[in-house]
């Protein structure tokens, strides 16, 4: 029971930490019909600035102050690359983010070196915040699933209750006609490809230190962001949450069991030398490629994703 | 007020429009006419600056309308209602209106209550989703979303397209009312018998160009241009 809740608690704090990334992505890709494959560079950019920031001023301006420089950064190379790139179609676009993933990591690479950074928790959330059966659950893990939370109450506020979350809406089917009506859609475009990548950074400046900020991190969760929105169904931001929460549980409880199939292969009788060199791997080694089973098994049997729809 | 001159357009590299002329007087309903191809919606597309097009379009005085963004144009007081309707489905009645309200003016011409007032079926179904609107509803909701924004010329494109018959009579009364208000329309229209019946003068287009100009009065005399343009 304790290993349960304990492992739904984390599995729930790193689905919120995926859609954190997620959203920014689908919304972008919704909108402007980019599929952005540099987005997980920014979540690494954020965890690298909040690093860098937190060595000068500490945690809590990193925490402000790193979404908002990567926010920045994004909207730029919206402004001054993506759009240049724009009217040459939609496989220029694909090759100008694949690209500015690879420019990004090299950046890392020169400034912050190729091994991890001590990107470290703040001393005053390093401490248990309450007790599950007989350990004490870690207060940072609880202020990443608050930021998490906060960030959906605010994205969910934009997007329903302001006018610029009402013109956001409007573009994601018509933004011709939105244009059109007398709205700068270039510069909303701008501005949710800033903001998304604003998120993506938020969840590397808290994600960063709750795992490790090393150059690796943006190809690791990279792949798995895009089986969210798969999963979830390209476009649709409930699906990606659901998605998110999803594989953030199944991944986690993976990981942290080590049940194998040896038993049961042995109560049916197979007992063959293959039986043992399929039923010694455990379900842990197995956890990292199950997302990718869920993406196929979504692929094969509802294409469009869990709430995604047809035409998309 | 609304004056083309030798307008050019372009989808890639096909040239589409081969130098049009032609002019909007203030409070005007002037239409555009012609078979399906020859580049009526094209040129209204060209002077909302959505297709590539080269040439001037003046408007009110400034003749740089040609490059720029179709927002820009919009707020110049250029209205666009598109063929397709492109009403966006999943927000309601309500935010659809609201998206078209630009408050550049501090007493506009129209105003939601107005809308409500000439449909009461948009005020009935306010808060529904938009997508879920028969097609006649759709259609006066794509007028009115325009129309709150107060342009000074609308543009409107095959308003009466697939509409029964009773609705296609309450399209033309909208547009009378329109110009009683003071606001200029350049209409594409397929049934010659309305756009005969409402508009000022009339434009007839074949081959990306302009053919005929003149009264409705004029066309229905001139049996040889609408045989040789405008019979199916």
């Amino acid at each position: 029971m304790e290993f349960f809740l304990v492992s739904l608690l984390n599995g729930v704090s790193y689905g919120l930490l995926l859609f954190m990334l997620s959203s920014g992505l689908t919304l972008i890709f919704s909108m402007m019909g980019v599929l952005n494959f540099a987005h997980a560079s920014f979540y690494m950019l954020g965890a690298y600035f909040a690093y860098q920031i937190s060595t000068a001023v500490g945690f809590w301006p990193a925490l402000v102050l790193a979404p908002l420089l990567v926010g920045v950064v994004g909207g730029a190379i919206e402004r001054y690359g993506l759009r240049r790139v724009h009217r040459y179609g939609h496989v220029p676009e694909l090759l100008f983010t694949f690209g500015l993933a690879y420019l990004i990591e090299e950046v890392v690479h020169l400034i912050w070196g190729r091994i991890a950074v001590d990107y470290r928790i703040p001393e005053a959330l390093d401490f248990g915040a309450f007790q599950v059966f007989d350990s004490l659950y870690p207060a940072y893990r609880v202020f990443m699933m608050a930021v998490s939370i906060a960030m959906l109450g605010a994205l969910y506020w934009t997007l329903t209750r302001t006018r610029i979350g009402l013109i956001i809406r409007a573009a994601l089917t018509h933004a011709d006609m939105v244009q059109a009506l007398g709205h700068n859609v270039p510069r909303v475009f701008m501005l949710v490809f800033g903001g998304g990548c604003a998120l993506a950074a938020l969840a590397g400046v808290i994600g960063g230190n709750a795992f490790v900020t090393e150059p690796a991190m943006a190809a690791a969760v990279g792949s798995i962001v895009f089986v969210v929105i798969v999963v979830g169904g390209l476009g649709s931001l409930a699906g990606a949450f659901i998605a998110s929460l999803a594989i953030g549980v199944i991944q986690t409880f993976a990981v942290a069991l080590d049940w194998s199939l040896l038993d049961t292969f042995r109560e049916v009788g197979w007992t063959g030398e293959a039986a043992r060199a399929i039923g010694t791997i455990k379900l842990s080694q197995f956890a990292p490629v199950l997302p990718y089973i869920l993406m196929v098994l979504i692929l094969i049997f509802r294409p469009r994703g869990l709430l995604g729809r047809r035409d998309t | 007020m609304l004056s083309v001159s030798n307008l050019h357009a372009f989808y890639g590299k096909s040239h589409v429009l081969h130098g049009v002329n032609l002019f909007v007087g203030r409070g005007e309903i002037v239409s555009l006419l012609g078979r399906n191809g020859v580049g009526r919606s094209t040129t209204i597309k060209a002077i909302m600056g959505l297709v590539s097009a080269r040439g001037t379009v003046a408007f009110q005085g400034r003749d740089d309308l040609v490059g720029l963004k179709p927002h820009e144009i919009a707020l110049r007081g250029l209205g666009y209602v598109p063929e397709d309707r492109a009403i966006f489905p999943d927000i309601t009645v309500r935010e659809n209106l609201l998206l078209g309200s630009k408050g550049r003016q501090a007493t506009p011409r129209w105003t939601m209550d107005d809308m409500f007032a000439l449909f009461p079926r948009l005020e009935e179904r306010a808060d529904t989703a938009a997508g879920v609107l028969s097609g006649g509803e759709q259609q006066m909701l794509t007028l009115c979303r325009t129309l709150i924004g107060d342009p000074d010329l609308i543009m409107i494109d095959e308003p009466t397209e697939g509409l029964a018959p009773l609705i296609v009579g309450q399209v033309a009364e909208l547009l009378r009312e329109i110009k009683r208000r003071g606001v200029s329309i350049l209409l594409v229209e397929q049934k010659l018998a309305i756009a005969l019946d409402i508009s000022d003068r009339v434009y007839v287009m074949g081959h990306g160009a302009v053919v005929f100009e003149g009264t409705p009065a004029q066309l229905r005399e001139n049996d040889r241009v609408r045989k040789e343009w405008l019979a199916v």
